[in-house]
């Protein structure tokens, strides 16, 4: 990292200059818009660093809020620096659209639940996504009706490029993102959406566009190329998350959020921004290596995450049980007394506990139980919650000290091993030993936890019914597995209960 | 040659993006996207530029509405990260948690 700075700090320097001689001469002497280009490329290198230190700083939980502040302030700078420039010939529009943004993004982001963030975040990639998509249009507008005129030469085709893609990535996200947050704010069905042929009408879509966009950079005066692929990105967007099933969103989001950061990033090339092509680099990257993770704990193959859609949800049902074998039940009090006297405890939480809203319950229990001298830890996978790393935020917000979460599959596994007893609320895929054992299944090859290992488990689930995949857990017919049926908030709230009941009585 | 230049910077921004983004902890990942988010919102630059630059009726109106998104996503996305942030606690002792959203502009 030591060594990228200084390069891109020659670059951002040799980029001034070019800058300088690109700037319109009128009014102002050349010497007077060169300082005034020098301090605006001083504040978007100062962002840039900014932003770098404030992502590394998410490295270490105790420095990441003040990391992330500074990369505020870097912002702060790189949108005083802006305002600087001297193509900006009227300040009222902008100071509305910046007002008129911070009164919805105020409380949007005071005010959103924390179980509710997958949404928040494809709400939030879809308003960048829509900004970049415009700055495409605005500037391919402008350079077009300059180009007619004869004002300015028209535009490269290398700009043609850049505005191609941003306009492609950008529009895609914009209604991906939406289609997304209907799925998960379950405005749309959950379900994949699939029909015959898909694929193919997908992959013929993806063609037009690329074609019209290697239109666009042969003649970039064509706009209806141009139209075309703005059009296209729109529709690619709801055809390509349509398929995808709300068990596969963490894939999706991680996607989206990588396409929102080439969106940003190809604008920074058609305006010759630095700035915004390290921001959506930056972003690109995150969202990339993200949905490798979340594609790695799902066991998909790389190619399906790179089409996101082209594969839906596994919807095959495994091997026929042969005589199924009944899950035993444990009534509450006999699991509260074996919690209260365990040495330590697993809890696997799954998206299922945010659903029901027991996290704060669940860190009473937790509380309840190292007071009677247990050790709690949680086992989280990477794909629990709707989102990467979803539940760790629900977990955080409940109060639940972040050492206790156990966030490597193979670290949780070993943890179980030598624990007592292992709760698993709202989780059932994570827990499925075919995933190990049956070659049939289509969860198998996921990373998953081991909570039969313990002494004993037990699973609290609503019903009897299967889960997202809609595969069988042999998990709940183990012989050391006890089923304590209901909502996760009211059996929780009941151990509790009949635990300070047990101390009570003594 | 402009052309080549953005692409070194993009490649380059690229590597130490994934770099650095590699080394962060699953218990972040989150946190992680909601920040890259907003660091993206950076979009606001080039709709800032289209909203002041006259370049017709149209495109002010379309760039004014950037500018409304844009900025919409910047402070949603760092207040939520700074909101998220602040509930990561190492140890219990603390007391109550520090107000969110301080400091962030």
């Amino acid at each position: 990292m030591t060594a990228a700075i200084p390069t891109l700090a020659a670059s951002m320097h040799s980029m001034a200059g070019v800058f300088a001689a690109l700037l319109p001469q009128d009014g102002l002497s050349s010497a007077e818009l060169g300082t005034r280009d020098l301090v605006i490329q001083a504040t978007y290198l100062i962002a840039a660093v900014l932003f770098i230190l404030g992502l590394r700083s998410l490295t270490r939980p105790a420095q990441a809020r003040l990391g992330m502040q500074q990369a505020a302030f870097g912002m702060l700078f790189a949108v005083i620096g802006t305002l600087l420039n001297a193509h900006i010939l009227t300040y009222q529009y902008i100071i509305i659209g910046l007002v008129v943004g911070a009164i919805i993004g105020y409380p949007m982001a005071m005010k959103v639940p924390m179980t509710a963030m997958p949404q928040f975040i494809a709400f939030s990639h879809a308003f960048g996504a829509i900004a970049a998509t415009l700055v495409g249009i605005v500037e391919y507008r402008h350079s077009f009706t300059m180009g007619m005129d004869g004002m300015m030469p028209g535009m490269s085709s290398g700009v043609a490029a850049a505005i191609g893609f941003e306009v492609l990535f950008g529009a895609l996200t914009v209604t991906g993102s939406f289609m997304a947050f209907g799925k998960l704010q379950e405005l749309i069905t959950g379900r994949p959406i699939t029909f015959p042929g898909q694929n193919a009408f997908n992959i013929t879509l993806i063609g037009v566009a690329l074609i019209s966009l290697g239109v666009l950079i042969y003649n970039p005066d064509t706009a209806w190329a141009f139209y075309t692929i703005v059009g296209l990105g729109f529709f690619l967007g709801v055809s390509m998350v349509l398929p995808i099933g709300g068990g596969d969103m963490p894939v999706v989001i991680s996607l989206l959020n990588s396409y929102a950061g080439l969106a940003a990033s190809a604008t920074g090339f058609a305006i010759g921004n630095n700035v915004l092509i390290i921001a959506g680099a930056l972003e690109g990257a995150g969202g990339f290596i993200l949905s490798i993770i979340m594609s790695k704990a799902m066991n998909r193959s790389f190619a399906n995450i790179i089409f996101g859609a082209f594969g839906s949800a596994p919807s095959s049902k495994g091997k026929d049980a042969g005589p199924a074998k009944e899950p035993k039940t444990i009534s509450v009090e006999d699991a509260a007394t074996q919690l209260a006297y365990a040495g330590s405890v697993v809890i696997i939480p799954g998206y299922g506990m945010a659903v029901a809203q027991a996290q704060h319950v669940c860190r009473e229990l937790h509380e309840l139980v190292e007071k009677h001298g247990g050790k709690v830890s949680y086992a989280i996978h990477p794909v629990a919650g709707r989102m990467p790393g979803h539940l760790n935020v629900i977990l955080s917000e409940a109060g639940i000290d972040y050492g206790a979460l156990l966030t490597d599959v193979e670290d949780a596994n070993r943890v179980l091993q030598t624990a007592d007893i292992a709760v698993i609320i709202g989780a059932n895929d994570i827990v499925n030993p075919d995933a190990e054992d049956d070659k049939a299944s289509p969860l198998y090859g996921m990373p998953i936890f081991r909570p039969w290992t313990s002494k004993v488990s037990f699973v609290v689930k609503r019903g009897k019914g299967t889960g997202f995949s809609g595969v069988e857990n042999p998990l709940f017919t183990k012989d050391n597995t006890f089923m304590i049926y209901g909502d996760a908030k009211g059996v929780l709230g009941n151990l509790i209960k009949e635990i300070k009941a047990l101390d009570e009585g003594h | 040659m402009l052309q080549i230049f953005q692409l070194y910077v993009f490649i380059l921004a690229g590597f130490v993006g994934f770099i650095v983004i590699q080394r962060v902890p699953p218990l972040l990942h989150t946190p992680l996207m909601s920040a890259t988010n907003a660091i993206s919102g950076i979009s606001l630059v080039g709709a800032i530029v289209a909203a002041g630059g006259r370049y017709g009726k149209l495109s002010t109106i379309l760039g004014m509405i950037a500018v409304i998104c844009a900025a919409t996503n910047v402070v949603a996305g760092f207040l939520i990260t700074d909101r998220m942030l602040a509930m990561f606690k190492g140890q219990q002792k603390g007391g109550a948690a520090p107000a969110p959203g301080q400091g962030v502009k």
